[in-house]
């Protein structure tokens, strides 16, 4: 996934000469994003197909904590506001403010993980394992993968963060950061998706 | 760059702002018993919206090249047009299964 | 050697796809053989048991499929498209070298399963996948399947796809990115169009079988139910995951070949292609109508009169594009004037036997007719003559036809006609016994058959059509290996096609072009009513063209992944994040690598 960041040198002579006028990295990136959404859509039909099909619970009603996920709701939200604005920090040079920003969207990106670390060992303790019905199986995987992503995400923001500290990433770099935010912001709109369907929806 | 001239940091604060009340009427529909009967559909609606919201001004799509909203536009339609289908398919095969 | 290992030349990596899908095409058909061989007889056949038989045709029809077809489609995808667009290279040339790496690597990944029984305690010829080539639950579960076959297989498969993944986005963005100057995309040869189309199935498609073998992987690994009845879960939801990844999989493996013959026809007929938009439009349509089918793979499942209807009806759909496309490509021979090349002769071998293929395939979309047919021979004479008869002999079609472009020598083509009727007369006495086999009731995937079945006569002359297939192929390889020995070097346009990869020296230089065309004209190497043929192309650069150099980043990045796939096949961790920090380091060292384009 950190290979939108990979092309850094390979596409840079795409910005004078592509027959879109369109960035090269960008185009490949959306590609990837669209991808992507067939891959979570995969995992939240086998969510909704087995929903109601377990034998035994834990059942959703019983375990999941909706004041608590909407706090992470909440969390990843603003990550997204902090993301876009150390994007237009970037964009325009002001790298103190651009450092500032993608900080605080990785800590936000941190702070969703720990949240979700407590999550799971919450429900391991309340008796819903991975393998204990289809609820557990398809509710671990599909968020899991959400928070794999989210690990991704926040990898890749530090690795920025990072490079801004040593001076290397400044206005030459905006796509990078670009689409490392658009990244970021597809991650949160699966988790918008995720949201609804699996906690709110029951 | 100049694709993003359109949306200015007050932009996004409003975006942030709205995203932020609608997931506390999500969460307020959720606990009203009123809204039960209504509650699936105005919980997708609602989502929908936020999601909307951060593509077209979070990930500049409102303001970028209309083809990368046809690179993302499509399979994400794909992706929906399949779970839905799945699940009528799976519904409509129970039914058929345990006859009702 | 240390150039090959580092290159990141489209053109390079072309021929590696060509070698390495070349070689696993000779292992697959190796096991076709020895199926085939089997069956000869009935009643225990030569004494080949179930079990191997299993693992034989299960890795024939994987090898076929992601180990030969795909990879023999990328070989020309990653030497012509550059060209045929008028590029130095595609647009991220490591990218494109790391899906090389990883491809030959999970197709050894997966066939080392033919000899690594011993390490687990098992016999030779005991571990290799075994399942079908669509690994159907519950034979696939840990209950029925203890040992490491399947594993080798989703972890194979799971590799492959991170190839096709990659090179799906790559393709993409070279189409669409960086075309010539007026090279606009109704100017695009139609084999780059279908490219295209087929890229994009690819990046949706193959997320899907990402998921399904994940849920497979957690319920043999982690013990989850996801596809196990006796946890709730259903083994259905894997078939049809299987098939929303593996109906556009199909097409897939035939636009491709239908892209090559739409470059083969123009050219030795004389004539643009008939209806160029409309063969476009129906490779869009068809990209399209194929992600609505799945179902038809499933009607014996019992999804209901409604869903076998809408199912029924989208397949039927599907012949009014296809059908459009093989009027286009017999108008394009009307009235042509036709050169009964070698490569010709396998495109116009492409339609025929592709119509038929297409026929029996409306015969499986009607749901009743197809509970007659469902896992019979009928159906592998039906894959067959779509996936030989169509993919195989397009693809033979452009080795003929790239082979001279390729290495700048020409194929011999006095045995090559040799090739091309042993190949047809091979094929059809293979495969078109089989629908009568099948509809006699003889099971495909059963390792014998009762000579009471009365197909015994069938299976023999199957049997003899497989082994003229198999010297038909060497015929070719002899064809192959012989441009080695006896060069006969190919002029820029052996066969004054209209592309732009025909204004170039064969082979062409490491830059490709002296300098970038300026295209005025779908066929600029053709006199058309409003344009003049192009101008040649400067025999030398006028300024230096820099080419970048390797890079061992792409290499090192995809050794972790099998090295993951051992770890997790073997059950040992710190293997599985051994592979994991390769690939992390791969990753970053690519990233931050000077690399100019």
């Amino acid at each position: 996934m950190t290979h939108g960041s990979a092309h850094a040198h390979e596409a840079g002579a795409g910005a004078h000469r592509t027959s879109m006028g369109l960035d090269s990295r960008k185009m490949a990136f959306w590609a990837f994003i669209g991808s992507e959404c067939l891959l979570f859509g995969s995992l939240i039909s086998t969510y909704l197909v087995y929903k109601g099909r377990s034998l035994t619970g834990p059942f959703p009603h019983e375990i999941l904590n909706i004041p608590f996920t909407s706090f992470s709701t909440f969390d990843l939200l603003m990550s997204s506001l902090a993301m876009v604005l150390a994007l237009a920090a970037v964009q325009r040079g002001d790298m103190k403010q651009g450092k500032l920003w993608l900080l605080v969207t990785a800590l936000l990106g941190l702070v969703f993980l720990a949240g979700q670390f407590w999550e799971f060992s919450h429900f391991v303790r309340e008796g819903l394992g991975l393998t204990t019905n289809l609820f557990g199986s398809t509710f671990y995987v599909l968020t899991g993968t959400h928070g794999a992503h989210v690990t991704v995400g926040v990898i890749w923001l530090l690795t920025l963060w990072v490079q801004a500290l040593r001076g290397k990433l400044g206005p030459a770099n905006a796509m990078t950061v670009e689409i490392t935010g658009l990244y970021w912001h597809f991650v949160d709109v699966v988790w918008i998706v995720i949201f609804t369907v699996v906690y709110l929806i029951q | 760059m100049s694709e993003q001239a359109h949306a200015t940091t007050a932009t996004y604060l409003r975006i942030a702002a709205i995203l932020v009340m609608i997931t506390l009427i999500e969460v307020g529909v959720f606990y009203v018993p009123t809204f039960q009967a209504l509650l699936v559909p105005i919980l997708l609606v609602l989502s929908a919206v936020k999601f909307t919201l951060v593509v077209m001004f979070y990930m500049h799509l409102k303001f970028d090249n209309r083809f990368f909203a046809f690179l993302f536009g499509g399979p994400l339609l794909l992706g929906v047009a399949v779970v839905v289908s799945l699940l009528f398919i799976f519904y409509g095969a129970v039914r058929l299964r345990t006859g009702t | 050697m240390k150039t090959w290992l580092t290159t990141t030349d489209h053109k390079r990596i072309g021929l590696l796809y060509f070698w390495t899908a070349f070689g696993f095409f000779l292992i697959g058909g190796l096991e076709a053989l020895i199926i085939r061989a089997q069956l000869a007889r009935p009643d225990g056949g030569l004494g080949v048991s179930a079990e191997t038989f299993n693992q034989l045709f299960t890795m024939h029809g994987t090898t076929m499929v992601f180990l030969a077809l795909m990879p023999l489609s990328a070989a020309f995808f990653n030497f012509m498209i550059p060209l045929q667009i008028g590029a130095r290279d595609v647009a991220f040339p490591r990218l494109n070298a790391f899906s090389y790496w990883v491809f030959l690597l999970g197709g050894l990944f997966l066939n080392a399963s033919f000899i690594a029984g011993p390490l687990f305690g098992a016999d030779r010829l005991s571990v290799a996948p075994d399942a079908g080539w669509f690994g159907y639950e519950n034979l696939t579960s840990r209950q029925f399947s203890p040992g490491p076959n399947v594993d080798f297989w989703l972890l194979g498969l799971q590799i492959l796809g991170i190839a096709s993944l990659a090179a799906g986005f790559n393709f993409i963005v070279t189409i669409l990115n960086m075309r010539a100057p007026g090279m606009r995309m109704l100017r695009l040869p139609p084999f780059t169009w279908m490219t295209l189309i087929t890229q994009f199935l690819v990046i949706t498609a193959f997320p899907v079988i990402t998921v399904a073998l994940v849920l497979l992987m957690f319920d043999r690994f982690f013990g989850t139910h996801f596809f196990v009845p006796q946890g709730g879960g259903d083994p259905i939801l894997w078939q049809h995951l299987f098939w929303m990844f593996g109906h556009p999989e199909v097409y897939i493996l035939i636009l491709p070949a239908m892209g090559i013959v739409s470059e083969v026809l123009p050219t030795f007929s004389k004539k643009p292609l008939f209806g160029y938009t409309v063969v476009v439009y129906s490779g869009v349509v068809i990209a399209f109508l194929g992600w609505s089918v799945w179902s038809h793979h499933m009607f014996s499942s019992g999804l209901g009169p409604i869903a076998d209807s809408v199912f029924a009806g989208t397949t039927m759909l599907i012949a009014i594009p296809t059908g459009v496309k093989i009027f286009n490509w017999i108008g394009t021979l009307w009235g042509g004037q036709i050169r009964f090349t070698t490569s010709l002769l396998f495109a116009v071998g492409f339609i025929a036997m592709f119509i038929i293929g297409g026929l029996s395939g409306v015969s499986h979309a009607s749901a009743p007719s197809d509970l007659q047919q469902t896992d019979t021979y009928y159906v592998v004479a039906h894959i067959h003559y779509v996936l030989f008869g169509g993919t195989i002999l397009g693809l033979f079609a452009g080795m003929y036809y790239w082979w001279p472009k390729m290495t700048g020598r020409l194929l011999s083509e006095s045995l090559g006609k040799v090739h091309f009727w042993l190949t047809m007369i091979g094929m059809n006495l293979a495969f078109f016994p089989m629908h009568f086999s099948g509809l006699l009731g003889m099971p495909r995937r059963i390792y014998t058959y009762s000579s009471e079945l009365g197909v015994t006569g069938f299976n023999q002359a199957s049997t003899i059509g497989a082994f003229l297939i198999g010297l038909a192929t060497l015929v070719f390889v002899w064809n192959l290996l012989r441009t080695r020995w006896q060069p006969i070097s190919a002029p820029h346009n052996p066969w004054g096609g209209a592309t732009l990869e025909w204004a170039i020296p064969s082979p062409p230089p490491v830059y490709n072009f002296t300098v970038i065309p300026t295209v005025e004209s779908r066929m600029p190497l053709w006199q058309t009513e409003r344009h003049a043929p192009m101008r040649p192309l400067p025999e030398r650069p006028p300024a230096p063209i820099h080419v970048p150099g390797g890079s061992w980043w792409p290499l090192i990045t995809a050794t972790g992944l099998p090295v993951m796939a051992i770890g997790a096949l073997s059950h040992v961790i710190p293997v599985v994040l051994a592979g994991a920090a390769v690939v992390i380091v791969g990753i970053y060292r690519w990233a931050y690598e000077p690399f100019e384009m």
